[in-house]
């Protein structure tokens, strides 16, 4: 049975995939900033889908948080095949508005935690036959977004993590790609005001927001044997929003 | 076997050298074939021969086959 790790799998895409997983037959390890939600979505699909899946809780932006995850990967299943590196967190502000916090905050989370994650988890990953890591980027860090500088900043560091990542890890036999969501429905778009949800939703040639599940299945083919020649891309999961 | 032996095994398996080869005095890096590629490989060989997760910190310090030795002990693996 192959084993995935997903990070922020308390909700949103995180969750979506976690299900998307469980639902392939992966053995899931799921982590969640705060415990209960990761423990609850172990709980539900591992009685769903008839896997075995364990959590465990933490801050991304502490390198023991992924420590201690892939820790949990090794005693419980002595393997780990897919790493989904999702956990991140989102503000919005005009670049001369975002306090000094943010900035780190954002940074932490989404730049740090993301190379901790990868960083701890990959000598394990290395040991898997097919191994398959996708890190959770966004639009914003490909192509920029005006007020959301600092978060674009955070997951353009995502992206260049997931291409150098891909050179380095692929003698290994470990493939790395990123996927780039739009504008997804999820907890994360509650930092935009209604103003600027129906202006990006006018802008996207598919004339809605995203959904969790539509990037979970973009994630479930990258780790899939179907993307086995893919590995340093960021796909974007945006609607036509950057056409 | 003993740890010693396995370890000494592990060694010369990942830096890919003689069987009989000596590895005791080994320091990263003195020897052509111990750089950071391979490691990388010979971690993963002492991981999966101990059955241990073995933390960043130590994989950057161990830098010889006594820090090997020491690091492994932190894990509660008896080198002797």
């Amino acid at each position: 049975m192959s084993v995935a790790l997903v990070t922020g799998a308390s909700r949103g895409i995180g969750r979506a995939t976690a299900h998307r997983l469980a639902e392939q037959g992966y053995d899931l390890v799921l982590h969640g900033h705060g415990g209960a939600g990761a423990a609850e979505a172990a709980e539900s699909l591992a009685a769903k889908f008839g896997v075995t899946a364990v959590s465990a809780a933490g801050d991304i932006a502490d390198p023991g948080t992924s420590k201690a995850l892939v820790r949990l990967a090794f005693e419980t299943f002595k393997r780990l095949d897919v790493l989904v590196i999702n956990a991140g967190t989102h503000a919005a502000g005009m670049l001369g508005m975002t306090d000094d916090a943010t900035i780190e905050r954002l940074f932490a989370v989404n730049a740090a935690g993301a190379a901790y994650t990868l960083q701890n988890a990959v000598r394990l990953l290395a040991r898997a036959p097919q191994a398959s890591v996708v890190l959770t980027a966004s639009i914003t860090g490909t192509h920029g977004v005006a007020g959301q500088a600092v978060y674009a900043a955070s997951k353009a560091a995502v992206v260049g993590l997931t291409r150098s990542a891909a050179k380095e890890l692929g003698p290994r036999g470990v493939r790395v790609n990123a996927v780039a969501p739009g504008f997804i429905a999820t907890d994360m778009l509650d930092t935009l005001d209604e103003a600027g949800r129906a202006e990006r939703v006018a802008g996207t040639a598919l004339g809605r927001l995203g959904t969790a599940e539509d990037v979970a299945d973009v994630i479930a083919f990258l780790v899939s044997d179907q993307a086995r020649f893919v590995t340093g891309q960021v796909i974007g999961v945006d609607g036509g929003l950057t056409l | 076997m003993s740890e010693l032996q396995r370890l000494r095994d592990a060694f010369r398996t990942a830096l890919d050298l003689p069987a009989d080869a000596p590895v005791d005095d080994l320091r990263y890096q003195d020897n052509e074939k111990w750089d950071s590629l391979a490691h990388m490989s010979l971690v993963a060989a002492i991981e999966d021969e101990f059955s241990v997760m073995i933390d960043t910190d130590d994989v950057i310090g161990m830098s010889s086959f006594d820090e090997a030795v020491r690091i492994l002990g932190k894990y509660g693996v008896d080198v002797k």
